[in-house]
């Protein structure tokens, strides 16, 4: 959170004190502390070991199973408590402000609820077997109300503390319905604990905890296997790069460049995934054209440009064993058709190209200006926006030229280095990816 | 323009016509249909469902509310199947709910009182519906695989019905949980030896490899699904029906992420394999040469016991061993690495393993890409074959890289070719080198699949 404002500070204060109160005020008396104390327990186990979710500030931990567990079993107050442990977990690289936000919100998570199940005539205690099934409904009712009272505490510290820009990005994480879903999935874990209390005492959580554990481990083998996948793509891109040296990185960038488009637009997650991995691939077919091709200096023959024209189609015949949104493989295949249909590999014109074509040629066109190329330095950013902006409606979808220099303008852009290249040789050629190159147009395709 | 497959072989082929010509042809690789022994675990369990049915009706089925509502969660659970990584299938939801049903002592104010051949027949049932509607689409239930679950399901629920009407168990919690406990731990590790069987028939992988494979691919969602069965059995003590529709939940967060786990992984390799392609888009390496060699490679690292996790590192490094071509500036004829000299060899292992080290997750396999080009017994050459083992152990390149010069060697001589005779010809010549380049045992195992015919097509 680094340095707090004023404002932020009386919030982070103010959600800690109320906390605070409600567990004060009681009523203390009558409250079943072993079960208490279990559930605390619970909390900071499951607080310590809690996952980050995308975003940098969040995390997540199935601690609402043992706050909607506490609310059946001990009552408001006493889930105030159990929630108020939060307060305990020992957590690296988190402050002391967070410890104490996270204490406040966890008791009033645990308190609010709490009354909302009363509210819907829920009976405070260990159920029995009198207690099933009407006790499901006012259970629903407290867990909507503990995910509902989290978020919209969550929301407020980030709106208040969040750098611009990224306080929406966070709030998108946040509100992953997966996210949600599994909260709630969680939540069906309080009443379990709740439930088998008269059966099994205090052993429950013990059994609780492990399929609760597994999950979580499956979740982290997923975020550690998808970071492997991401790395592997993009050493292979690499290595399909090094045949040219202006183009290095070239790849990397225009994933980014993509990415930033469709955030920019408000692509879906998955969508977005699917993007990142598009730009990443897009000139993968490039391989199929003769680097004798790709590195000769003069003038093209059409049999030679004829070769580099279907180095859209050569990527896409690569790809197509993938298991990718369809999405993405046509954005592969169509990445270098123009608004106007005098692109290829198709001719396609207007809304015929797929949406992921249109965003990667912007993203594609940008990143071959703004690097060195052998004929010619690198572009300023501002000239390349220009640039950009002239053949927007001809050569690009204007909406997301517009997107991408929202973002840029915003978010900055970081180019190639520009070090001249070490070995003589490479000399490429005309890029094909620069819309300032003359157009061409091969009859015979 | 060098648009066809083979490098340098010029022409002016129009671009167009190259197009949709290359396709991925995989070569008589052991192929999972139903042999003698699965046969023999489907009539198994389809003659225990028949008798368990029967039997069930005569006697008359007891507390049906019951059975119905787990038939239906067994139904839900198989409908929600999961594939697994290495080909495996699992349905955590249904075996949870099989089980659970098995372990039932009380339900709500009644105890239950159903056979274990009701558990059998409901959770045979229960399988079948939720399997109709996989069959509807066109992806047919594997056999084995369902039989194997009910086996187990059948063994815990052998022993545990008996038990259930003895009123100490339903009395002391502490009782009756390690009973449980090792009851669903023994229906793992019954399903973990079948399935360990089945993969050893089909695959020819060693029975005890096989099985450790398979009890640590299933272990973390396995332990999950006991948990889940136990929750659920007690939890129909005090809740009643409504525990099975609830703690469903919990078990499908578990599965939606084991789902996504298992789709990047598959992803993963789809897009290894795709990659490894490159070299031969670019015209450095002849079409499917990759795939065969990684092919081939995994059949003689399992071949020589190699477990799982090693396989897949294996097949990533023999699917990427060429990538190192890229560096060079001008294809080698044909790619056939097994035809340029040493220092060029070694040089593009080299750069090979920097690419994949670039990934930063795949250092091992970086590794057996590098050490690939290394002779069997550096320097070796003329020494007495018989202290080969012990000298220079320490240097000697990893099984796994051994495996792929050979394997790669193999198909630069071989080629496309199906004809049995040039592959016995090249295992001969691979023979010829074993004092230095190739590793005995190796060569020793890839003539035994070349004289099964298992590597060559049919």
């Amino acid at each position: 959170m680094g340095r707090l404002s004023l404002v932020a500070r009386v919030y982070v204060g103010a959600v800690a004190a109320a906390g605070l109160a409600f567990v004060v005020r009681g009523p203390l008396g009558g409250i079943a502390w072993l079960e208490v104390a279990v559930l605390g327990l619970l909390v900071v186990v499951c607080e310590s070991t809690a996952t980050r979710l995308r975003s940098r500030h969040l995390s997540w931990s199935p601690n609402s199973a043992a706050i909607l567990a506490a609310i059946v079993l001990t009552g408001p107050v006493g889930a105030a408590v159990v929630g108020g442990c939060a307060v305990f977990g020992v957590r690296r690289g988190t402050s002391a402000t967070k410890q104490v936000f996270n204490g406040g919100m966890m008791a009033l998570t645990g308190y609010l609820p709490g009354e909302v199940f009363l509210l819907l005539g829920g009976e405070v205690g260990t159920p029995g077997q009198s207690s099933f099934p009407e006790l499901i409904g006012p259970f629903a009712g407290a867990a909507l109300a503990h995910v509902i009272v989290n978020y919209s505490l969550l929301c407020g510290v980030l709106w208040l503390t969040g750098e611009p820009g990224s306080a929406g990005q966070q709030a998108r994480a946040l509100l992953d319905p997966r996210v949600a879903l599994t909260e709630l999935g969680y939540c069906a874990f309080g009443l379990l604990i709740a439930a088998l209390w008269s059966v099994l005492g205090p052993f429950t959580p013990v059994l609780v905890l492990v399929p609760l554990f597994v999950a979580r481990w499956a979740v982290a083998q997923f975020a550690a296997q998808q970071r492997a996948y991401e790395a592997t793509v993009s050493a292979l891109c690499q290595a399909v790069e090094t045949k040219d040296f202006y183009t290095r990185g070239h790849s990397e960038r225009v994933s980014r460049g993509s990415v930033m488009i469709a955030h920019e637009i408000g692509m879906r997650g998955e969508r977005v995934e699917a993007i990142r991995y598009a730009g990443m691939l897009h000139d993968v077919g490039k391989l199929g054209v003769p680097t004798q091709v790709l590195q000769k200096t003069g003038k093209l023959t059409d049999d030679e440009f004829a070769a580099i024209q279907l180095h859209p189609m050569r990527g896409l015949d690569i790809v197509r064993e993938i298991g990718f949104l369809d999405e993405a493989l046509a954005g592969i295949m169509h990445h270098h058709e123009r608004i106007d249909g005098r692109g290829y590999p198709m001719g396609l014109t207007g809304d015929e190209i797929p949406e992921f074509a249109r965003v990667l040629a912007v993203a594609d066109a940008f990143d071959s200006m703004t690097s060195t190329r052998s004929y010619r330095g690198a572009r300023p950013v501002p000239e390349a926006i220009a640039e950009l902006r002239r053949w927007s409606g001809t050569q690009f979808d204007p909406a997301f030229v517009d997107a991408f220099v929202a973002a840029i303008e915003r978010d900055g852009w970081t180019g190639p280095d520009t070090a001249a290249p070490q070995s003589a040789g490479a000399a490429a050629a005309h890029d094909h990816d620069d819309p300032t190159a003359p157009l061409r147009i091969i009859e015979s395709l | 323009m060098t648009t066809t497959t083979r490098p340098r072989r010029c022409g002016s082929s129009k671009a167009s016509e190259a197009v949709g010509e290359r396709r991925y042809e995989p070569r008589g690789f052991p192929r999972q249909v139903l042999d003698s022994g699965q046969s023999l675990l489907v009539i198994f369990a389809g003659v225990l469902l028949i008798a368990s049915v029967a039997q069930t009706a005569a006697a008359g089925p007891r507390d049906v509310r019951d059975a119905i509502a787990f038939g239906a969660l067994i139904a839900f659970g198989e409908l929600l199947r999961l594939s697994l990584p290495g080909d495996r299938e699992s349905a955590p939801i249904a075996t949870a709910g099989a089980l659970a049903y098995a372990m039932l002592i009380q339900v709500g104010n009644h105890p239950a009182r159903h056979t274990a051949q009701q558990v059998i027949a409901v959770t045979a049932i229960g399988m079948i519906v939720g399997a109709l509607p996989h069959l509807a689409v066109g992806r047919p239930a594997r056999l084995s695989g369902m039989a194997a679950r009910l086996l187990a399901v059948a063994c815990a629920a052998g022993v545990f019905r008996p038990l259930a009407s003895n009123p100490e168990i339903g009395r002391h919690w502490w009782l009756a949980l390690p009973v449980m406990a090792s009851l669903v731990a023994l229906a793992w590790l019954v399903e973990a030896v079948i399935e360990a069987l089945i993969r050893t028939d089909a695959l020819r992988a060693r029975f005890g490899v096989a099985l450790v494979d398979e009890m640590r691919v299933q272990l973390p969602l396995g332990t999950a699904v006991g948990a889940s069965a136990l929750l659920i059995a007690f939890a129909a003590e005090v809740m009643g029906l409504a525990a099975v529709a609830m703690f469903t939940a919990p078990l499908l967060v578990t599965q939606v992420a084991y789902r996504r786990y298992a789709g990047i992984r598959a992803t993963y390799l789809q897009t290894v394999r795709a990659l490894a392609r490159v070299t031969e888009i670019g015209g450095y390496v002849e079409t499917g040469h990759s795939a065969r060699v990684s092919r081939l490679a995994v059949s003689i690292g399992r071949e020589l016991g190699m477990a799982e996790p090693e396989l897949l590192e294996l097949e990533y490094a023999a699917l990427m061993h060429d990538i190192g071509q890229l560096s060079l500036r001008d294809p080698i004829p044909g790619g056939a690495t097994v035809l340029v000299v040493r220092d060029e060899q070694r040089r593009i292992a080299e750069y090979g393993a920097e690419v994949i080290q670039q990934a930063k997750v795949l250092d091992s396999v970086a590794e057996i890409v590098r050490r690939q080009s290394d002779p069997y017994r550096p320097g070796a050459g003329s020494t007495a074959a018989n202290g080969g083992r012990g000298r220079g152990r320490g240097n000697e390149p990893p099984l796994s890289s051994r495996i792929i010069r050979a394997a790669n060697a193999f198909d630069d001589l071989v080629g496309t070719s199906v004809e049995p005779s040039r592959a016995a010809a090249a295992v001969e010549r691979l023979r010829l080198d074993t004092a230095g380049e190739y590793d005995p045992q190796v060569v020793d195992a890839l003539g035994r699949l070349v004289s099964r015919r298992s590597v060559l097509g049919p």
